[in-house]
């Protein structure tokens, strides 16, 4: 079955030169769409169109393009991710949109994610957040090592739950507050089921969270948005461990 | 401890502390609200009003309680303030209604339309009965003890401003509306939840906010409709 055509689109595109300078509002139109095709792809051609008519293309961020490796975000018409569920942009098609709308496209808007250029955004702060306590010190060996140490499936799959964030930030971008507790929640829970991990618990959690607040990320108001909008739909109850896991911590020191 | 009281979590429990301290109150303040419509003489509701007015234990949590509405709004502003700073430029569109509930986007302007109803309420009857004394409390006899008739006094305002009965009743629905997301978050916020506690505290959270809510409207309406 052929894909239907979107025979016209309206796009609203943030454009912005560089970190420093002040962007605006864009707008183009880009002409038969496959409803088949991403969301990346329309802006794929909607670069081509550009480069043809000698401007400048909008930039985003991608890589695999299969939605594991958290390069891509946009804001699509109000929604991190745009308007599907559980998907990444990239994952997102255009059977989504209907023949005629206009799409408003910005960047993640966080303080601590600024703007580097267009839509492309500097993602650094959550790898400053993993370095400050995101990992396990010891070395664990390799495959069959992991094996020696039994794990119940609960505690197993609740772990890899947790390990499926992809670090993309639509939880911070989502967050009405703008802040990044899903991610550091998974990251933390990721270690703290596992008996390698849990050693460290309490240091990593206590360093993760003092990191996040330096980066200048809010403060948690249990909305549950981030929850939604993950395109890996991790679970919120991994902030109440964290939370729980935090207040241990401080109550030990 | 260091840099608890400063942290991002830690500012997050002293609000669900202060908030589960305040919805206990609740509970006490609604028990013994409801005497009002359960006698019309008035005398349950005087020797219950009398009973907390003379209780040394109750005398010693009125300032703690003070305190907790204190430090509840303080903390929330501060938070507030903080978050709004996270975002320094706002989306052009954002549409929030499809990933989080209405309540718990606006906990902050929910809890400024209960200040301002805390407010007024304590003007009506806490400043009148404790501090300026009112001429409806001349003091009444029930079972031998004389006591302030605060009955009359909550009565009379009800029977004669459909106004104030009518702020009353929007007070007690802001506050449950506050609670349909507050009740669940406290426990979140101090680590009391996972996927299924999240379900169970939620369905409380509900039931409760809508205690609350029910619970404070019916006693003006009581008065509204009956006299």
């Amino acid at each position: 079955m052929a894909d239907k055509i979107l025979k016209e689109l309206t796009l609203r595109v943030w454009r912005q030169k560089d970190a420093k300078s002040k962007g605006h509002f864009e707008t183009y139109k880009v002409h038969n769409i496959s409803q088949g095709s991403s969301f990346l792809e329309m802006l794929d051609i909607l670069n081509e169109q550009l480069i043809s008519e000698n401007k400048e293309p909008v930039y985003f961020d991608h890589d695999c393009r299969e939605g594991i490796c958290g390069m891509c975000s946009l804001f699509i018409n109000g929604r991190a991710h745009g308007p599907d569920k559980e998907v990444t942009t990239c994952q997102l098609h255009m059977r989504k949109f209907h023949e005629g709308e206009t799409i408003t496209i910005e960047p993640w808007r966080t303080g601590a994610f600024p703007v580097i250029k267009d839509l492309t955004v500097d993602r650094d702060a959550y790898e400053k957040i993993q370095q400050a306590g995101g990992y396990v010190s010891v070395n664990t060996g390799g495959v069959p090592d992991g094996n020696a140490i039994p794990i119940g499936t609960d505690d197993a799959e609740e772990a890899m739950d947790a390990a499926a964030c992809i670090g993309c930030g639509a939880c911070a971008a989502t967050c009405k507050n703008g802040s990044a507790m899903l991610f550091v929640a998974a990251k933390v829970s990721q270690f703290a089921k596992l008996p390698q991990g849990k050693v460290e618990a309490s240091r990593r959690a206590k360093a993760m969270v003092a990191k996040m607040d330096e980066l200048g990320f809010g403060n948690c108001t249990n909305t549950g948005a981030c929850e939604a909008e993950c395109p890996k739909s991790i679970s919120i109850q991994h902030i109440a461990r964290m939370n729980r896991e935090y207040l241990c911590a401080k109550l030990k020191d | 401890m260091s840099g608890f009281m400063t942290s991002s979590i830690g500012k997050k429990v002293v609000m669900s502390i202060s908030g589960l301290f305040l919805i206990c109150f609740l509970l006490v303040h609604l028990t013994l609200n409801l005497f009002l419509i359960f006698d019309d003489s008035g005398d349950l509701f005087n020797m219950g009003a009398h009973f907390m007015a003379t209780n040394p234990a109750i005398k010693i949590m009125e300032p703690v309680l003070a305190l907790g509405f204190i430090v509840h709004m303080i903390w929330a502003a501060v938070l507030t303030l903080q978050n709004m700073k996270a975002r320094p430029i706002s989306y052009k569109v954002s549409r929030q209604s499809g990933n989080c509930s209405w309540a718990s986007r606006n906990m902050f302007i929910l809890g400024g339309t209960v200040l301002i109803f805390l407010v007024l309420h304590i003007f009506n009857f806490y400043w009148k009965i404790k501090v300026s004394g009112s001429p409806l409390l001349a003091e009444v006899s029930v079972g031998g003890v004389e006591m302030e008739n605060t009955y009359n006094l909550v009565s009379t305002l009800f029977k004669s401003s459909i106004v104030y009965s009518l702020l009353y009743m929007v007070g007690a629905i802001f506050l449950g509306l506050h609670l349909t997301h507050g009740f669940w978050s406290a426990f979140q916020s101090i680590g009391f939840s996972n996927d299924l506690w999240r379900k169970r505290l939620t369905v409380v959270a509900y039931f409760f906010a809508i205690v609350i809510g029910a619970g404070f409207s019916i006693i003006p309406l009581y008065f509204m409709i009956k006299f």
